[in-house]
């Protein structure tokens, strides 16, 4: 669970020098390439399970238990005699998700604050920003155990504790990009031209801030992946029989001296979506808005 | 200074509060009767109204809500509804493991950090900054516990040098509870090196075009001497943020870690306590890894105006 950085770094002023250089361009297409080919390949995966997995994801075969790698299972077999690569397959949906689902709550709400925040000004803003420094202190591991403690655990809990605190992020970025357009010289001659904060905010500020959004809302993205493996893996998250990826690893945890591959599996799924997910944003940042690539 | 020092102490008063006041009615108010949620849905009408008395789970949410305040300022939690026994004790002989663990681990990665940060900095678009830079990009995208694993199949499993799990304590010296310590603080730090790596880099990066950086070469200071005299000093700001931010999501994750290395702290206590319904200790001890973020942050916030002057002038 990572800390959404990208949001929180206070603001070093913008590169001024535009990106040039044909090596450092190439570099920064092909970590987009890269990313939109690992994204896809996700997607891809938990599409595909919609319509065919190997094996069925769900039953249970214990006198094939634990099995290598073979024709039959290219992947093997769980302790449950399930195949890993349906497993995979399936786990790949769940991932997604709960992601969009929690991505989903934080882009709403936080996006809604952070534009009235940019502009209403005063102590609305003040309100708002603090309400989102405190949400800060609890991290989505934190709230998902508040709500598993009297809720129980399973897939709402961890998609409700991890929407949570995606909010503050987006109301930094979108309060932050906000004022910078609030403060263009096109939006004081529609002020001049007689139009109210609320039509300004959808018809100017909104459409400028976008980009910005798409880029945050790839990486929150890539950090919700993240957050609900580790809740799936100490079992707040989605439950059994449902397959996902953080349970795969907790399962396999205890078989670790006798199927060690077990183990590497399912944690590599969730590497290869989240170094996915992260290069696409960085990519998407700079096709963008060239202006916001900063020296990386 | 003053002034703003007390701002900021209000503000942190103020979090305390109202953390403790969602905690509270999160963990309290929602659920209904803890009492009920002990005993399961089969207990008679009399067993749970008798336990809610003794608990004191009758008395009314806002004078529950004082007492519980109170008894922090003193010390005193109240005891734990499955084990009987204070709930300060319970979580003191916990955070004997918790601290170290992240203390270890928040070192490891401030000097991983700091250490891959400049010197990919220093050589900037060198080989080296491309090579370390991929490398955080994968460190990023690794989840910890993933990494945890890994690391018990390699030193554990294959290598036998460490031990897969548990505690050592420290009644036999340091040795033996920093050695069961070091593959979970490890597994902590090396996502959030990665992360703190690529800020300290770019913030290096950033002061390194600025006006001052020039005029102290061109006065005649060496490359090396003005990174470290006059770069640093100033790239701190953002990175320090950051790592103030980094130790909230280093609690969370000494949650998980715990859990991977059946190590008996705070984050296993917290977990018991769910699967028990032993609410008053996941209510202290989510109370005590919030406050301990939000101070932590207030401190981050208070030695900036200590780097950098300017900072106070603009909160003011």
């Amino acid at each position: 669970m990572s800390t959404p950085l990208t949001a929180t770094v206070p603001a070093i002023a913008p590169a001024t020098r535009p990106a040039t250089g044909f090596r450092r361009r190439a570099l920064r297409l092909r970590s987009f390439v890269l990313g939109a080919a690992l994204s896809l390949l996700v997607l891809g995966a938990a599409l595909l399970s919609l319509l065919w997995t190997p094996w069925s994801a769900y039953d249970i075969d214990v006198a094939s238990k634990l099995h290598p790698p073979s024709a039959a299972h290219w992947l093997g077999t769980d302790v449950l005699g399930r195949d890993i690569v349906s497993l995979l397959l399936v786990g790949a949906r769940s991932t997604i998700l709960v992601g969009v689902i929690a991505v989903g709550i934080g882009l709403t709400f936080g996006v809604c604050l952070g534009l009235i925040a940019a502009a209403r000004k005063g102590w609305t803003e003040e309100l708002i920003m603090r309400m989102s420094d405190f949400t800060f202190a609890f991290p989505a591991v934190l709230s998902a155990i508040m709500l598993a403690a009297v809720a129980g655990p399973g897939m709402v809990t961890s998609i409700t504790a991890i929407g949570i605190f995606q909010i503050p992020t987006f109301v930094r970025v979108t309060r932050g990009s906000a004022n910078a357009v609030w403060a263009r010289e096109f939006v004081l001659a529609a002020r001049a031209a007689g139009k109210g904060k609320f039509r300004i905010t959808i018809e100017h500020v909104l459409p400028n801030i976008l980009s910005i959004l798409i880029v945050q809302a790839t990486i929150q993205f890539a950090l919700a992946i993240l957050a609900e493996a580790a809740l799936s893996y100490l079992g707040l998250g989605t439950q059994p029989p449902q397959p996902s990826w953080g349970r795969m690893l907790n399962d396999a945890q205890t078989l670790l001296f006798q199927s060690p591959m077990l183990a590497v599996y399912p944690g590599a799924a969730i590497a290869i979506a989240v170094l996915g997910l992260n290069l696409l944003g960085d990519g998407l940042r700079d096709l963008l808005d060239p202006r916001l690539a900063r020296e990386r | 200074m003053s002034v703003f020092v007390l701002r900021r102490i209000l503000t942190l008063v103020a979090t305390l509060f109202a953390a403790s006041l969602i905690i509270f009615l999160v963990l309290d108010a929602l659920p209904g009767n803890a009492a009920q949620m002990l005993m399961g849905a089969d207990a008679s009408p009399d067993a749970v109204r008798a336990l809610t008395v003794k608990l004191g789970l009758d008395q009314p949410l806002a004078w529950r809500y004082l007492l519980w305040i109170k008894g922090m300022a003193v010390g005193d939690l109240g005891n734990s509804y499955v084990y009987g026994t204070p709930v300060a004790g319970l979580i003191a002989e916990r955070l004997v493991l918790t601290i170290p663990l992240a203390i270890m681990s928040m070192s490891i990665t401030v000097v991983l950090a700091l250490a891959a940060g400049i010197y990919t900095a220093a050589n900037h678009n060198k080989i080296g900054d491309v090579g370390v830079m991929s490398l955080t990009q994968i460190g990023i995208a690794l989840p910890n516990f993933w990494f945890a694993i890994l690391l018990i199949l390699l030193f554990a499993v294959k290598l036998q040098l460490l031990s897969a799990g548990g505690f050592a304590g420290w009644d036999d010296g340091i040795w033996p509870g920093v050695k069961s310590l070091l593959l979970p603080a490890i597994s902590l730090s090396v996502v959030q090196a990665a992360i703190l790596a690529r800020v300290t880099r770019s913030a290096v990066l950033e002061v390194l075009r600025e006006d001052f950086v020039r005029t102290a070469r061109a006065k005649g200071l060496g490359k090396r001497e003005v990174l470290w005299r006059h770069v640093l000093r100033n790239a701190m700001i953002p990175v320090m943020t950051v790592m103030g931010l980094q130790f909230a999501n280093l609690l969370a994750g000494t949650i998980v870690i715990e859990n991977v290395f059946y190590l008996p702290g705070l984050g296993r206590l917290i977990f018991q306590s769910i699967a028990n319904r032993d609410l008053i200790v996941v209510r202290n001890c989510v109370m005590l890894l919030a406050a301990m973020v939000v101070i932590v942050n207030f401190v981050v916030d208070v030695l900036y105006a200590f780097i950098d002057p300017r900072i106070k002038v603009a909160n003011l």
